[in-house]
């Protein structure tokens, strides 16, 4: 029977020949990863359960970056938990501030996660291994705790909904444009427990960053996982990187779909998504007067290099607004020092942005640009629920990089081309 | 099992930062997590909720983070059940996991307002409103999930297997 890349992959792990969607399985997962937030839960039920080994020292993999570098004495206790169970039991990959990255930009990025993967971790954005062509879903520490134990987790197949993307994107339109215009189009519960498989010639061509963004953000329309068939750019992507076998799987010609939906790009605009969810999307073009007293660029969403390249190329000779702050996060140690490499620093700094080391901060509200009542922030986060930032009455926008550079600028929301205009 | 208790009334896509905001994720014993969960939801609640009331809310309950710390943090509240249309996948694998009873059912939340007396038998899947003196019925939650509820969590539930 023709399967999806998604039932392809859980079937290889389940040791089955196939799958169908509802089936419940008890697969092999390849890497079970956990944060400075959920890992101290998983590692006190691990020994709670009576663990005393983790299944494989190189697939356990422990990343402090929530409140990392320590914002107070409780997360210094968190983060001191993650690096005794790391040394007590010779992790591989754990890494300490210094070599830390945000966990969804390291992972790849250090060859940790590789196409064919089945990945589990507790952090809901784990689904951003999806742009390799890997099966990987958010679980909590409870699931995290037992397959530390045992190498092995409980899934239920996904439904497939495949998401076709046409045409050429417009100017300043990329990965995060398009997923939040998909989120937009189909509400936060949309793909509520499935697969969104994303395909088309307008994601073909798509660089790796702008596949993560999308990827990542597939637990906001409710997915399971979001997956990419892997191609080329993929290829060249891990080549070099991949520190195990890799496999490409695809979805056979006629796989079963739940839903088949199309969209035609090159009439979509950067997206702005207003609070207090990501659906609640609009055309930069018509989001009127918001003025804004903090931006953030970085996370686990648009921490990448070609998000800096693409903020530096909006901020280059402009001033940031004297009413706000802009705080910019490269999102790993190797990102930040291509970032100062290429000069992108003296763009920021000379801007009058600030440069922070590698960090989930703000994001969540956690420390690194905390929102007071009333303040409003545009992010290159991925949510804006009430109170994400700080405050329950401060407010979170969401935008790709160069809207949240040219809002910085402009001291309210707004895109590169009405700075053009102005000057 | 049946729990019984006062239902409070949420709207659709509850999401995790308001279950318990993300300042307190660095905070993990379940009796602090208790003090701030639905707090710029709903603060009523977190000043007047008593044990084994009902949580009644509409659809993707527990969608966004994959905090273990939410629900931990209602059933820390005291909450028993908590009813909703639909609930985001990782939260509804949570609870599970966390012993915290959840059941899914689009006319029980209808039926019910804020403020009625609830009772959910988890078994047979029967929700009653016993201030209306309707009753509505759900899927059951099959007996292997049911046990693992009964001993308090997943874990709870493997020790007590391998014992």
């Amino acid at each position: 029977m023709p399967m999806t890349i998604t039932e392809k992959i859980l079937a290889k792990h389940a040791g089955l020949k196939e799958v169908t969607p509802g089936q419940l399985i008890n697969a092999r997962v390849d890497i079970a990863l956990g944060n400075d937030v959920t890992a101290p839960i998983a590692i006190d039920e691990f020994k709670k359960a009576g663990g005393t080994r983790v299944f494989d020292r190189e697939r356990v993999v422990m990343i402090p970056d929530h409140f990392a570098p320590n914002k107070d004495i409780q997360s210094a206790a968190n983060c001191k938990a993650l690096r005794e169970f790391a040394r007590e039991q010779d992790l591989t990959h754990y890494y300490e501030v210094g070599q830390m990255g945000i966990e969804h930009a390291l992972l790849p990025e250090q060859g940790i996660v590789v196409p064919g993967d089945l990945v589990i971790g507790a952090d809901s954005h784990t689904c951003t291994y999806g742009a390799l062509g890997a099966f990987s879903t958010g679980v909590g520490s409870t699931d995290l705790a037992a397959a530390m134990m045992t190498g092995e987790l409980w899934f239920k197949v996904p439904e497939t909904i495949k998401l076709i993307y046409r045409g050429k994107l417009g100017p300043w339109v990329g990965g995060k444009d398009l997923i939040l215009y998909t989120i937009g189009q189909m509400g936060v519960d949309g793909a509520l427990y499935m697969a969104m498989e994303f395909t088309g010639n307008a994601v073909d061509s798509l660089p790796m960053d702008g596949r993560f963004t999308m990827a990542n953000m597939a637990i906001e329309a409710g997915a399971k996982n979001g997956i990419f068939p892997p191609d080329r750019i993929t290829e060249q992507y891990v080549k070099g990187r991949a520190r195990r076998e890799y496999v490409f799987y695809t979805s056979d010609p006629g796989a079963r779909c739940k839903e088949v939906r199309e969209f035609d790009v090159s009439a979509v605009e950067p997206q702005v998504a207003f609070p207090p969810l990501p659906s609640n999307t609009k055309g930069v073009s018509e989001v009127g007067t918001v003025t804004i007293d903090q931006a953030v660029i970085g996370s686990c969403t648009n921490g990448r290099l070609n998000d800096l390249r693409e903020a530096a190329r909006v901020l280059k000779g402009r001033k940031v607004s004297p009413d706000v702050r802009l705080i910019i996060i490269p999102a790993t140690p190797s990102i930040y020092r291509q970032a100062l490499k290429e000069k992108l620093f003296d763009i920021f700094l000379d801007a009058g942005s600030v440069i922070s080391p590698p960090t989930c901060g703000p994001c969540m509200g956690a420390h690194m640009g905390i929102l007071a009542k009333g303040e409003r922030a545009i992010a290159t986060t991925n949510r804006n629920f009430t109170g994400r930032m700080g405050h329950p009455e401060s407010e979170v926008y969401l935008s790709n990089p160069a809207i949240a550079a040219a809002s910085a600028v402009l001291g309210r929301i707004g895109s590169p081309e009405e700075l053009d205009r102005k000057e | 099992m049946k729990y019984r208790g006062k239902a409070w009334k949420f709207g659709s896509n509850i999401n995790t930062d308001a279950i318990i905001p993300g300042p307190y994720l660095n905070v993990t014993e379940p009796e602090e997590l208790a003090k701030h969960c639905m707090e710029n939801e709903n603060p009523r609640f977190v000043q007047e909720a008593n044990e084994g009331d009902i949580i009644v809310a509409e659809t993707n309950f527990g969608c966004g983070s994959s905090r273990e710390h939410a629900p931990i943090a209602i059933k820390a509240k005291g909450v028993s059940c908590v009813i909703a249309k639909s609930f985001a996948r990782i939260f509804y694998r949570n609870a599970f996991n966390m012993g915290l009873p959840i059941i899914e059912s689009d006319e029980a939340v209808d039926g019910i307002q804020d403020g009625h007396e609830v009772e959910v038998d988890l078994g047979n899947g029967e929700i009653t409103n016993k201030t209306t003196g309707k009753s509505f019925k759900a899927n059951p939650i099959p007996p292997f999930m049911q046990e693992i509820i009964d001993d308090g969590g997943l874990m709870k539930h493997i020790a007590k297997r391998r014992s």
